[in-house]
């Protein structure tokens, strides 16, 4: 993996909120890599900062503090307008709420050109329309659905407009911040799977945002779990799923409900207290790579012992 | 085993001006005492128009129960004048809404939301109500009961937002609570939390509960009999196990199809094609045909009656009938239903003390 070509390169993230007198540390040091070609996962408890980092990462924020390097570019330290906008090109986002998500009073074609359009994309209103008609049944509608509005589609339907809408500008990167939590079960696996589909066919990379563990596993090469603001495990997926070394991964995984019941009738949830882990010693505790490519966040002592056990 | 609510025939309606919904086209269930029965199917497939209808909750106009019965003892629900729904809602059945942040009052406290139905159906007074406001709060488990009855909804977080809306629909003790998606917004952590808390309850008073979700897992932990619903009706009914271990109707495999396995990533998800039907206009014959890649003849004909597979398991579809063709799920879905829990287990504890 490490050989591997970085597309992202984020460095001490951090996303501090003023609220009132006091400050919310939504994002609180991150550091991670995101390769080219691959979904990584991002997982977490509600209000652990996942949106937050999503939004910081393609500057719907400014970063209180850090670095995200795009490309090799620095993506908060860039000024010029043409220069951003070149950027905007490239980064893409899909919302959790295909309902909300999406402007009502335009027709499908403008919300899918609005892209073309603002990077003049389209040499000619045919070609505009062209490209719309394309991207419609690249994610599996078709050419009748241009002239609808929103209000017409189901939610599945509404989230591959979102889809269609962010390809529309060929992006590299798409920060997806659970797009199918809102979607019921046949409905999420149509879209994850035209989103793996386009992965194949456009090299695209992925930002997967999502509280469904057991998609997030299907999806994602690489998962990082956040807690309070902060990545406490990251590995591999299928490494992350067998063998959980963090306390806050296992009670996640451990938490789970599997569509069986005997197994459900039998499951243990492994609970996380993180009064007693966090206060175990006064030591910070920062992300240690314990085996290749699987990191944790640990104490020196902790490492110690797990490099022993592991 | 006894039945405590029985819902025979029941149709829905909703007059708009596109013409007719026709959101529950006869569905026939019945809740055991006791017992938790989880109703699943696609959006739309009218699980929260049915559970209403229970409730006595259709908004009128534009809505209206056509036809049918629901029998609770020896009333039917169907016929009950609003007042007397009245002294029936929130005392002896309660229902814990899908939209569990909005149904709190911003402006109220915590303890007086609670109190509310004491007084009114329990004729308590002010201090026995918030003596029991604090009972129940520390059976759904929020630490410092006694201090935070007296705080407002904002105060509290999601999770400890939704078990104050559960506290409220057990204040009465009801006989039956309908749960719809109480925990679909709610992360993993807190999910399994307020599952074990409802599984606990049950034990505890013996309380009959409907569960709506369309997440699986969550049926199969939680459930004792599924049924399985698809364009306003129930189209299969079975045990748990039933359905998950020997689904008859090819809707009910699409679903199995669709989730993931944890054990795999290569196995392409099966999406059921299509979108559902339009319920102004329903199908003629089979509403699933349209999107049944074994639909036959007969389906866009005629509507299949339920067969029944065993005595708790019946399936509408016409693949059931003896003349039929012999028809099996697609492999990926028959290896769901040999178990869809990893073949090794997952690791909880890493101190080998694997959760299985
Ligand atoms: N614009 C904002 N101003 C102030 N606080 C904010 C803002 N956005 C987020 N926060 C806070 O930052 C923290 C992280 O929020 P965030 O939305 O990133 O969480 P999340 O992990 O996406 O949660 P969820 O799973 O519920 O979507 C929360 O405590 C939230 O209240
Ligand atoms: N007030 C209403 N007016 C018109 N149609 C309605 C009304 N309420 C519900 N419907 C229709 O009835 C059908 C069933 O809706 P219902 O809310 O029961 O679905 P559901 O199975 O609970 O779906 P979800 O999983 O999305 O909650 C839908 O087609 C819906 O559009
Ligand atoms: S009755 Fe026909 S269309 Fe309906 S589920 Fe069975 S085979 Fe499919
Ligand atoms: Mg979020
Ligand atoms: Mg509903």
């Amino acid at each position: 993996m490490s050989n591997q070509e970085k597309l992202l390169e984020i460095k001490n993230l951090k996303q501090h909120f003023k609220v009132g007198k006091g400050t919310v540390k939504a994002v609180d040091g991150l550091t991670f890599d995101i390769y080219k070609g691959e979904t990584f996962g991002l997982v977490g408890e509600s209000g652990c900062g996942k949106s937050t980092t999503g939004r910081t990462i393609i500057r719907l924020y400014n970063a209180t503090d850090g670095e995200v390097i795009f490309n090799g570019e620095d993506v908060h330290g860039k000024k010029s307008a043409k220069e951003l906008k070149k950027f905007n090109r490239k980064m893409q986002m899909i919302f959790q709420d295909p309902y909300a998500s999406l402007n009502p009073r335009m027709t499908v074609s403008d919300i899918i050109a609005e892209g073309i359009d603002i990077h003049g994309l389209a040499s000619s209103k045919q070609a505009r329309m062209d490209k719309v008609h394309e991207l419609l049944e690249t994610v599996g509608l078709n050419k009748e659905h241009a002239n609808r509005y929103p209000h017409e589609f189901s939610g599945g339907q509404r989230q591959r407009i979102g889809i269609a809408r962010a390809l529309a500008v060929d992006p590299e990167f798409i920060i997806a911040d659970e797009p199918i939590s809102a979607l019921d079960v046949s409905i999420q696996a149509q879209v994850v799977n035209l989103m793996k589909k386009l992965q194949r066919e456009k090299g695209l990379t992925y930002l997967f945002i999502a509280h469904d563990l057991s998609m997030v596993k299907y999806i994602s090469d690489r998962i990082g779990v956040m807690y309070r603001g902060e990545i406490v495990e990251l590995a591999e997926s299928e490494e992350l799923y067998r063998n959980p070394l963090h306390p806050y991964t296992q009670s996640l995984l451990s938490a789970i409900p599997l569509p069986d019941p005997e197994y459900e009738r039998s499951r243990r949830r492994k609970i996380y207290d993180p009064e007693k882990h966090l206060t175990e010693n006064g030591e910070k505790r920062v992300l240690r790579e314990v085996t290749e490519g699987h990191w944790i966040a640990c104490t020196e002592e902790e490492f110690n012992q797990l490099k022993v056990t592991v | 085993m006894e039945k405590i609510l029985e819902v025979n025939d029941l149709h829905v309606s909703f007059d708009t001006f596109a013409g007719e919904v026709k959101a529950v086209r006869g569905v026939n269930f019945h809740l055991n005492k006791g017992e938790t029965l989880a109703i699943v199917g696609e959006s739309g497939s009218g699980k929260s128009v049915t559970s209403k209808a229970v409730m006595g909750l259709i908004p009128n106009p534009p809505g209206r129960i056509k036809q049918g019965e629901i029998k609770f003892g020896d009333r039917d629900l169907a016929q009950l004048p609003e007042k007397e729904m009245q002294k029936i809602r929130g005392s002896e059945i309660s229902m814990i809404f899908q939209d569990p942040m909005t149904s709190l009052n911003p402006t109220m406290t915590i303890g007086k939301q609670i109190m509310e139905g004491l007084i009114k159906h329990q004729n308590m007074s002010n201090s026995e109500a918030k003596e029991r406001a604090i009972e129940l709060l520390k059976l759904v488990g929020i630490p410092n009961a006694e201090g935070r009855v007296t705080e407002y909804p904002h105060q509290f977080s999601g999770g400890m937002r939704q078990r104050v809306v559960i506290a409220i629909a057990l204040a009465c003790n009801p006989r039956v609570l309908i749960a719809d998606e109480p925990t679909t917004a709610l992360d993993v952590t807190i999910q399994a939390q307020i599952l074990e808390l409802l599984n606990d309850l049950q034990e505890k008073m013996g309380t009959s509960i409907i569960f709506i979700t369309h997440d699986l897992g969550v049926v199969a932990n939680i459930a004792d009999r599924v049924a399985v619903m698809y364009a306003g009706k129930i189209v299969e009914t079975g045990t748990v196990d039933e359905i998950f271990y020997n689904p008859q109707h090819p809707y009910t495999w699409g679903l199995l199809g669709s989730m993931p396995s944890l054990d795999s990533t290569d196995e392409e998800l099966i999406a059921i094609p299509g979108s559902p039907p339009d319920l102004l206009d329903p199908p003629k014959g089979d509403a699933f045909a349209p999107r049944n890649p074994y639909a036959m003849q007969i389906d866009t004909e005629m509507e299949p009656p339920l067969f029944k597979v065993s005595d708790t398991h019946y399936a509408a579809t016409w693949l059931l009938h003896e003349k039929a063709p012999k028809v099996e799920p697609p492999a990926a879905i028959k290896k769901r239903m040999q178990g869809m829990a990893p073949d090794e287990p997952i690791i909880g504890a890493k101190d080998g003390g694997k959760h299985v």
